[in-house]
């Protein structure tokens, strides 16, 4: 009768040894708070480095309200885990980082802990940027640190249990961060690497454009397969050949410098901002990342196109001839065959459209409905949102009867389902 | 034939589905106010109210509108008997050559109706697509202002007024 109390003992110094590794996990010291360093301790050269990382980065995409001051936060972004609102980044000291010391900045981007040691959610993308050179990480501190202060406290977040409590993300870290920066490959040039680097690490592409799995981390093996974010579809990036005409380099460079590829189309939803802050940066840092995309390509199997039975009914029901009623009234003054805007300024015709060729009628709905709006002197592309004019009958219309005029793909379905569920998620954020 | 419900009375029109609103609007209604402007959904001269939205009524089907109400600037008054939004953008003069502004008080309607006392912020967001090419947006925000019970002000919002003031007070 010796061996109970062994087995006791045994099982109890398993679990105080599991309980000590879950605290050592969960526990993160505070960096002691610092004075706000003064502007004049960060040199110019410095500065504008850091400005081109902050860019790359997309930092103020996420940092920066509807309507906000920049980098001052309070931007909602849905998970499916609840709302989780963008935190203020400027160097206020109260509400954003303003006494965050550069060891605090760097362990921030490098393992997603705070200043005063709680874990960060990894809708901050540290699982990237941890990738990033020191160098890098202390210039884009320098920058941020040399903007303007703004008092703003991002709103509470709304997770649900137990993703509310901090803590539990030392598992997800322990799944899914590998700290710090990578070899270079040798076998390949320094373009490629420098491409691999940005879209890797800073650009954090994969965030947006890679599949998730159950707790929210990119599927293992898929990255860059595309995924779905703010109710967009972030097409999959190594399937650029599918496209009715295969994504060149100079494409893609142009599209994520400009916001528009004549042979794809405009950028439009969370896309838009990103290619607004890589126009800022040096060419070259584009065509890096187009190169490193370019290199990433899966073999694809053939899109069967569509069936000539399967359009010429598409042309025939009462939905098509409502679709092509709405389309000659409210499309066709611009993306008819002879209207201006297809003959002036590179703008493609629908037939080469990524939304339009799509799988999912997904991002045409949201274009339909949301338009893009204008954006000052930036503005590259602009289009009236339908959302307050049409129905879901109706915007389904037009989605079908696009889809059937415009690309040699089989028809959508469930579409009018799809513009509901897309239209009351679009409510709900 | 096509059924619309214009300023409270209902007309049966024999015309194309496609036809856009505007078109049927001053062609088979004689209804002048709204305007032909881009064509594009860009400029907003074309404004009306369907369905308690503001719309460009040059980018819509007469098919789409089914049995929403539409409204057009002649349902807010006369020259005899302005409105208030009409009345106050004659007493701000915020018209310059007024191509724009039958467009501009309808959207402005569109807002009070849904929301008589809106935010500057808000006021600004809604009157964003339409455009004036004189360059007449402060008086007719102005003129908005003044029957949203909005401060004056120079056309600054709050945090804009701050900022104009640390700047010298120059907008």
């Amino acid at each position: 009768m010796t061996r109970k109390p062994i087995l006791l003992a045994a099982t109890g110094a398993v679990i105080v040894a599991a309980l000590i590794v879950a605290v050592w996990l969960m526990w993160q010291p505070a960096i002691a708070p610092v004075s706000p360093p003064p502007a004049s301790s960060f040199d110019s050269q410095t500065k504008l480095a850091g400005a081109r990382v902050v860019a790359l980065g997309d930092c103020t995409v996420c940092h920066t309200a509807k309507g906000g001051k920049p980098f001052a936060g309070g931007l909602p972004l849905a998970t499916p885990f609840g709302t989780i609102y963008a935190t203020n980044i400027t160097p206020d000291v109260q509400t954003g980082i303003g006494n965050w010391s550069l060891e605090a900045f760097t362990r921030a981007v490098r393992y997603g802990v705070a200043r005063d040691g709680h874990l960060l959610y990894p809708a901050f993308p540290y699982i990237h940027f941890t990738r990033m050179s020191d160098r890098d990480i202390s210039a884009a501190y320098a920058y941020l640190m040399t903007r303007e202060p703004v008092s703003a406290s991002a709103p509470a977040n709304g997770l649900i249990f137990p993703l509310n409590f901090r803590p539990v993300l030392a598992f997800w870290n322990v799944l899914f961060l590998h700290p710090g920066e990578r070899a270079a490959d040798t076998s390949k040039d320094a373009e490629w690497n420098r491409g691999k680097l940005l879209v890797d690490g800073l650009g954090h592409c994969a965030s947006c454009h890679s599949p998730l799995n159950l707790i929210g981390g990119e599927k293992s093996g898929h990255a860059f397969d595309g995924g779905i974010v703010d109710g967009w579809e972030a097409p999959a990036l190594n399937a650029l050949g599918a496209a009715p005409k295969p994504w060149t380099r100079e494409q893609l460079v142009a599209y994520l410098r400009s916001g528009r590829a004549s042979e794809h189309g405009a950028a439009a939803g969370p896309m838009l901002p990103v290619t607004r802050d890589l126009a800022t940066v040096p060419e070259e840092d584009v065509q890096a990342i187009a190169t490193y995309i370019l290199s990433i390509q899966k073999p694809q199997p053939a899109i069967a196109n569509a069936s000539a039975a399967a359009v010429n009914q598409g042309e025939t029901s009462a939905a098509a001839q409502r679709g092509a009623i709405l389309f000659s009234a409210s499309c066709a003054q611009c993306h008819g065959p002879a209207s201006p805007m297809q003959t002036i300024g590179e703008r493609p015709t629908l037939a080469f459209s990524t939304a339009v060729n799509a799988t999912t009628p997904r991002n045409a709905i949201q274009m339909m409905l949301g338009g893009i709006g204008w954006h000052g002197e930036d503005t590259m592309n602009y289009m009236p949102a339908f959302s307050e004019i049409y129905s879901d009958q109706q915007i389904a219309d037009l989605a079908s009867y696009i889809r059937a005029a415009y690309s040699q793909r089989g028809p959508w379905s469930d579409v009018e389902a799809t513009v509901a569920k897309v239209r009351k998620e679009n409510n709900a954020r | 034939m096509i059924t619309l419900t214009v300023n409270g009375v209902r007309h049966a029109l024999d015309i194309d589905p496609s036809t856009p609103l505007l078109y049927a609007l001053r062609n088979d209604l004689q209804l002048h106010g709204a305007k032909f402007g881009c064509g594009l959904g860009q400029c907003g001269a074309c404004t009306v109210i369907v369905g308690g939205e503001a719309v460009f009524s040059c980018l819509v089907p007469v098919s789409s509108i089914g049995a929403r109400a539409v409204r057009t600037v002649e349902s807010l008054g006369t020259a005899e008997h302005p409105g208030p939004l009409q009345k106050s953008f004659i007493e701000h003069q915020a018209a310059q050559c007024g191509y724009c502004i039958a467009g501009m008080i309808m959207r402005a309607q569109a807002l009070l109706d849904r929301n008589p006392h809106p935010t500057e912020s808000e006021l600004r967001e809604h009157m964003e697509p339409n455009l004036c090419r004189c360059g007449t947006h402060m008086r007719i925000l102005a003129a908005i202002r003044e029957v949203a019970h909005l401060p004056a002000g120079n056309g600054a919002s709050a945090t804009t007024q701050q900022r104009a003031a640390s700047n010298g007070g120059t907008q």
